[in-house]
């Protein structure tokens, strides 16, 4: 048989049980879809983690107090007790380490903000004016902290743009007195929005010097400190150099933890790459189930279709023809099932992109091929079986059948 | 017996078949002697069970004998492998049965066409002897239909047609009127006849005594055996 009829032949075939056909095609191209849409939300939040990381700022060595054991960044334990405070101090002291270009301290902690009878709680960032800098952060309005003594501060605040819709709508907010906790600040700034940002938006900050967000929230110590290196080969020193400054400080113990931007990235990086690959393995399972649909459906067309087999070999068809033609089939249905589903999947992630601008959701090309020749393959596969049985049909029996 | 110049077109010698069911063994052909010279027109008949199309089949070669040898145009094909039998059905044999068998959803060109497609003969080419085959039996208006969009008889004509659109040595026809009126079978009766007038071999297997007169031999089987030969009476 040559090629066009073969396809004619399968495509005929196919056509004339539209319901079984359209079932397999929806099943396959369920699973194909589900692989497109999963890996490309898991992919998609990789990217928006790797995106929103490197947006930290440039050659940014991270120092935390508390230890880590492992040395690699671990978000089980960023979070540790503390032995010793990291105290402004310390954060001064750094700024002597040769490979170090800028820093910024920084406290955290929640509090309520309140302005002519409107209150909401907010995130209170405790830093000095290095910050905008080191973050590479931008000003929608006035300007950020001003610079001085990092143990003192002066009653200023800089909010985020979302927190100026809120409490002042369309009214000027420069200048303007705002209570915070029981402290009342005068709004100097207002920063841009920024639409998107991890664990700190600083669409809904809050941020006043590091010496009063201290006072605020009656602790000495630094959530973080955030150090911005000379230059990108600079990072390693300064992450010793900072290490050896801190442990000279605190009586030489190392109860800090210092991680570079290039640490957390590989990690998440890591981690949400296995999670895509997960999500990606589940997926191919459902192309699996739509696999042995694909089986169950051309046994029953072969059942079905038992005097039409066994006239094609009266006819004179060898049973290699019979079966490359029931094949032919099974891969066509895939391969439709296989396309839509891609389509579909494409159309749910730019769906999904719609609706959530900031969030990258393109299935990564590695994805789209596997699924796609695993649904051809399971398909070619779980049809062998059908074909060689539609092709070892007794002729005789098959046409006395009707 | 009159001397055969040459070798017979069909040869059967010592054919059995046994169907096995269980225990019990079903003798459906025994010992079965018969030789068909090219261009002949024969009919088999005989009761109920008797081994008529099982005969039938087995000069097709959709069925193997449980013994004896079978000789079509000189060469044995008992022995053929599957593939080559097949390849001797789709050139030297053309199929009509009693209930047709076309492919419901191919359009009665498509069906005639079919043994041309399986066979994997260009497109130009089939479609020129559809074309032919079409105006011959009376079917250029009716070459885009689909089998239930055709009466009886056209459907029969559609089946010939595919019967003979290989130019095959043999035509076996089993109960080809089984399912028509007298009339319409008569029309297919005069197609088949028409075909042996140029040559083609024709074994008709049928019940009908009228029909099976017509042909210029005639078999008839009784349990599994040929019980009378016209030719050797
Ligand atoms: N596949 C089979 N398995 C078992 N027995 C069979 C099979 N095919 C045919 N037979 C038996 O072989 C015998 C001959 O059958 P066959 O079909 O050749 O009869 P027939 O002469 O064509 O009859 P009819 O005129 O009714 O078509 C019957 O007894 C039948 O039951
Ligand atoms: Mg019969």
């Amino acid at each position: 048989m040559r090629l066009p009829d073969l396809i004619r032949f399968a495509r005929d075939a196919a056509g004339g049980a539209p319901l079984r056909t359209g079932l397999l095609v929806l099943a396959m191209s369920i699973g194909v879809a589900a692989v497109v849409i999963l890996t490309a939300l898991g992919d998609g939040a990789r990217r928006y983690v790797m995106n929103e990381f490197s947006s930290l700022g440039s050659n940014l060595v991270i120092v935390l107090p508390g230890r880590s054991q492992t040395g690699g960044f671990n978000p089980g334990n960023a979070v540790t007790s503390t032995p010793r405070d990291l105290t402004i101090a310390d954060a001064q002291a750094l700024l002597r380490a040769p490979a170090v270009r800028r820093l910024a301290p920084l406290v955290v902690g929640t509090s309520e903000i309140s302005f002519g009878g409107r209150l909401r709680q907010v995130m209170v960032a405790g830093t000095t004016a290095e910050y905008i800098e080191v973050r590479s952060l931008k000003l929608a309005q006035g300007r950020f902290l001003a610079h001085g003594d990092w143990g003192r501060g002066v009653a200023e605040a800089v909010i985020g743009a979302r927190i100026r819709d809120e409490l002042f709508g369309v009214e000027p907010a420069l200048g303007r007195l705002v209570r915070i906790g029981d402290r009342r600040f005068r709004v100097v700034g207002v920063m841009a929005a920024s639409g998107q940002g991890l664990g700190m938006n600083t669409d809904e900050l809050v941020i006043v010097p590091a010496a009063l967000a201290q006072a605020m929230f009656n602790t000495n110590t630094l959530f973080r400190i955030l150090v911005e290196a000379t230059g990108r080969e600079a990072i390693e020193p300064a992450k010793r150099q900072i290490a050896e400054i801190v442990r000279l400080r605190h009586d030489g113990e190392e109860d800090v933890t210092v991680i570079t931007q290039d640490a957390v990235l590989a990690t998440f990086d890591r981690l949400l790459g296995t999670l895509t690959l997960g999500v990606a393995g589940i997926a191919a399972i459902s192309l699996a189930v739509a696999g042995i649909l694909v089986m169950n459906v051309m046994l029953v067309s072969v059942t079905q279709r038992t005097a039409e087999i066994g006239l094609l070999k009266a006819l004179g068809a060898s049973a290699g023809t019979i079966r490359t033609a029931f094949l032919a089939e099974a891969a066509m249905l895939s391969l439709a099932g296989a396309l839509l589903g891609y389509g579909l999947g494409q159309a749910g992630a730019a769906i999904i992109r719609q609706l959530y601008p900031a969030f990258p959701a393109w299935p990564p090309d590695w994805a789209v091929i596997a699924g796609l020749a695993t649904a051809l393959l399971t398909g070619i596969l779980f049809g062998v079986l059908p074909a060689r049985r539609a092709a070892r049909l007794d002729p005789v029996q098959a046409l006395s059948r009707r | 017996m009159t001397a055969a110049a040459s070798a017979p077109l069909i040869a059967l010698a010592g054919i059995e078949r046994v169907f096995r069911l269980g225990d019990s063994e079903v003798h459906a052909l025994r010992r079965v002697d018969i030789d068909i010279a090219a261009g002949e027109y024969v009919a088999i008949m005989g009761p109920s069970g008797s081994g008529k199309s099982t005969l039938l089949n087995l000069l097709g070669l959709l069925d193997r004998p449980d013994a004896g040898t079978y000789r079509l145009a000189g060469r044995d094909v008992t022995t053929l492998s599957a593939d080559e039998q097949a390849r001797v059905r789709s050139e030297r044999i053309g199929f009509v049965f009693q209930s047709f068998h076309l492919v419901p959803r191919l359009s009665a060109a498509e069906n005639i066409a079919l043994p041309m497609t399986l066979a994997g003969i260009a497109p130009a080419e089939r479609a020129a002897r559809v074309a032919q085959a079409l105006r011959d039996y009376g079917l250029e208006n009716r070459a885009d239909h689909r089998p239930d969009q055709l009466s009886g008889g056209q459907r029969q004509r559609v089946a010939i047609a595919r019967a003979t659109i290989m130019q095959p040595a043999v035509i076996l026809a089993d109960e080809p009127t089984g399912n028509l009126d007298r009339a319409t079978g008569d029309e297919v009766v005069r197609l088949l006849e028409t075909l042996n007038a140029q040559g083609v071999t024709l074994i008709v297997v049928t019940h009908d005594a009228a029909l099976g007169g017509r042909a210029r031999r005639q078999l008839r089987m009784e349990d599994g055996s040929l019980q009378h030969d016209s030719a050797r009476a």
